[in-house]
């Protein structure tokens, strides 16, 4: 028999005894692989969803302009009036200069905010609205039905739906009600040549400083936003947001650490005669510590495995219920949508690490310390 | 198949340097012939379980030498006296010390995993242990199960599994009723036969006074206060 089929029957032999040590303490064993489990899903729960979500925000701000310039009174944002948008023109680098409108809109019949937009097109015709899936849902409006809001002067401005926006884009859109230009300005009172704010489109991604600074320069009351800066605020919000929810749960994760420790660390009596037993019958410490290393090995990755796919299927299966409320944002309007499935990797090796080698560690380091014992002295 | 062991100044002291330290054994020089049945015996507590664990490579002398076929094997180290567990001695202890949850079989093939024997040809061989020892139709029945014989035949099948030199059983009559211990003694008969060395203490005279004995090795708070070689006696 070569060495190698020896190492591997032996590898086969400490797995199936492994298996069958397991099943001998089912109940112990199945009590702290339901907590592990528990434990994993929440973490990778929390962990899929932001990391979702950033990726979601990522891909939408994709399309968003490389710089927003709004104008500044008093320390805070104002309508810019479109003449600035003339002197933008001007600064190189600059491909598109466009004024937009948009703002917010309280609805007191579902106790929401809308938000409303005028599209670059300007493509929605006079008297009509295209609205967002969520907005639909919760007003229960259909295509053709009409929507009335109270203007800034406290006339009733009619919109009928002429489209509802698709159920794809919904972690932007969900909220969102564009109008006619036209429309907007009458709704709110802006008037002809007044913006909310002015996107600009730079071709060349490492001008976007540069031309941040002539803006500056060419408007001293304006604040440009590079998009990057917009990914980042996003990133923390989310990042925020999950320690919002990893907070809550970091007492239960101290419970389980705890819980793990005792469980893995404390070798039972039983567990020392064992080891002294099979230590006595011609095992090596490393036979003994490559059986616990089986053992600890096949909860952790049990645990991280189911653990893991729960949270999976609970994130992107369910949209995660469990979290949604929290991770999603202030709206009301919670928009009802499947994440696209976006794990980082490195994160997921990171929950691995935390998760895993630890409760290796802790099962590891006592059985070590008997097996390195003589065999008597273990089993007195 | 035969091996000499040598004891010697082997002493052992538990908890030393502290104020419960104990002296099990203390100064004993002991030399076993290689192919016969030795005998420790001596009241409780007078270290013939002790002793059985320094020669068995459970445990390492405090002081003194323990040799087999003249290599001094108190020093070495764990993966060493691991192998010669494995395979040059085979200890059956007082209370079995099988593997609850595990079946018999499971419990005599435990120290041949470790070589990485086929799983078959290991099969095989417990199985014929176990016939050879009139268990073999207990083999798929977990050890909970097991009678205060059946247990200690399979704790012999158990400790001879990979074929050791060195037979060592710890007062292995002491849960066995009369019918039971002269089966027993059968059993050392026929290992006898077959040259290896087989070490017992005991403080039933059945065992003390068994023909199949070679020799009786009187233990008393450590010490070494006779050593009796029935052998040669019955010879004269």
């Amino acid at each position: 028999m070569t060495e190698l089929r020896r190492t591997l029957a032996r590898q086969r032999y400490l797995l199936d005894y492994t298996v069958a040590s397991m099943s001998r303490r089912r109940t112990r064993n199945l009590g702290l692989l339901l907590v592990y489990v528990g434990m994993v899903f929440l973490l990778a729960s929390v962990l899929f969803y932001s990391s979702a979500l950033k990726h979601e925000a990522g891909l939408l701000l994709a399309e968003a302009p490389d710089i927003v310039v709004q104008r500044m009174v008093a320390g805070r944002h104002a309508l810019i009036p479109a003449q600035h948008a003339e002197s933008l023109r001007g600064i190189r680098g600059v491909r598109v200069v466009e004024g937009r409108l948009w703002g917010y809109h309280y609805d007191p019949a579902v106790r929401a905010n809308y938000t409303l937009l005028v599209p670059p097109a300007d493509d929605v015709e006079p008297g009509t609205a295209v609205i967002g899936p969520a907005l639909a849902r919760a007003r229960g409006a259909g295509i053709g039905d009409v929507l009335s809001f109270r203007g800034q002067d406290g006339t009733l401005h009619p919109f009928r739906i002429a489209a509802i926006l698709p159920q794809e884009s919904a972690l932007a859109s969900a909220d969102l009600f564009l109008v006619a230009e036209s429309d907007f300005r009458a709704l709110f009172g802006i008037p002809e040549g007044q913006y909310t704010d002015i996107a600009l489109q730079i071709p060349n991604p490492r001008e976007e400083r540069t031309v941040a600074e002539k803006v500056l320069e060419a408007l001293p009351d304006s604040r440009p936003i590079l998009r990057a800066e917009m990914l980042r605020t996003y990133d923390a919000v989310f990042d925020w947001r999950s320690a919002l929810v990893l907070l809550p749960l970091s007492g239960a994760l101290l419970a389980f650490a705890i819980l793990a420790w005792e469980k893995a660390s404390g070798l039972s009596a039983d567990e020392r005669r064992e080891i002294g037993i099979l230590k006595a019958v011609g095992w090596e410490t490393g036979d003994i510590l490559s059986m616990k290393f089986w053992e600890g090995g096949l909860l952790s990755l049990l645990a991280f495995l189911f653990g893991t796919a729960a949270a999976y299927w609970h994130v992107f299966g369910l949209s995660a219920p469990l979290l949604a409320p929290v991770m999603q944002g202030w709206s009301v309007l919670y928009p009802d949508f499947r994440l696209t499935p976006a794990i980082d990797a490195t994160q997921l090796l990171a929950l691995f690490c935390l998760t895993v080698l630890p409760y290796l560690a802790a099962t590891l380091v006592p059985v070590w310390r008997a097996a390195v014992t003589d065999p008597d002295e273990v089993m007195r | 198949m035969t091996a000499r062991v040598e004891l010697v100044g082997v002493r052992k002291i538990f908890n030393e340097g502290q104020p419960n330290a104990f002296r099990a054994i203390d100064g004993v020089d002991l030399s076993l012939p290689a192919g016969g049945v030795t005998v420790l015996a001596g009241p409780s507590g007078s270290g013939k379980t002790t002793l059985l664990t320094l020669i068995g490579c459970l445990a390492r002398p405090t002081e003194g030498r323990v040799r087999l076929d003249g290599r001094d094997i108190s020093g070495l180290p764990e993966p060493f006296l691991a192998a010669l567990r494995r395979q040059t001695f085979g200890f059956v202890f007082q209370r079995f010390n099988l593997i609850r949850g595990l079946t018999v079989l499971e419990n005599v093939m435990l120290p041949a995993y470790p070589l990485g024997t086929p799983h078959r040809a290991l099969t095989r061989r417990a199985g014929a242990l176990l016939q050879r020892l009139g268990v073999g139709h207990r083999a798929g029945a977990p050890v909970e199960s097991l009678s205060g014989g059946e247990a200690q035949r399979t704790a012999i099948a158990r400790a001879l599994i990979n074929d050791p030199t060195v037979l060592i059983a710890d007062e292995p009559t002491a849960n066995l009723d009369t019918a039971l211990s002269l089966a027993f003694l059968e059993i050392v008969s026929g290992l006898r036969a077959e040259g290896r060395t087989l070490l017992l203490s005991s403080h039933d005279p059945l065992v003390r006074e068994a023909s199949v004995v070679d020799r009786v090795a009187e233990l008393r708070d450590g010490r070494l206060v006779a050593d009796r070689d029935t052998l040669a006696e019955s010879a004269q």
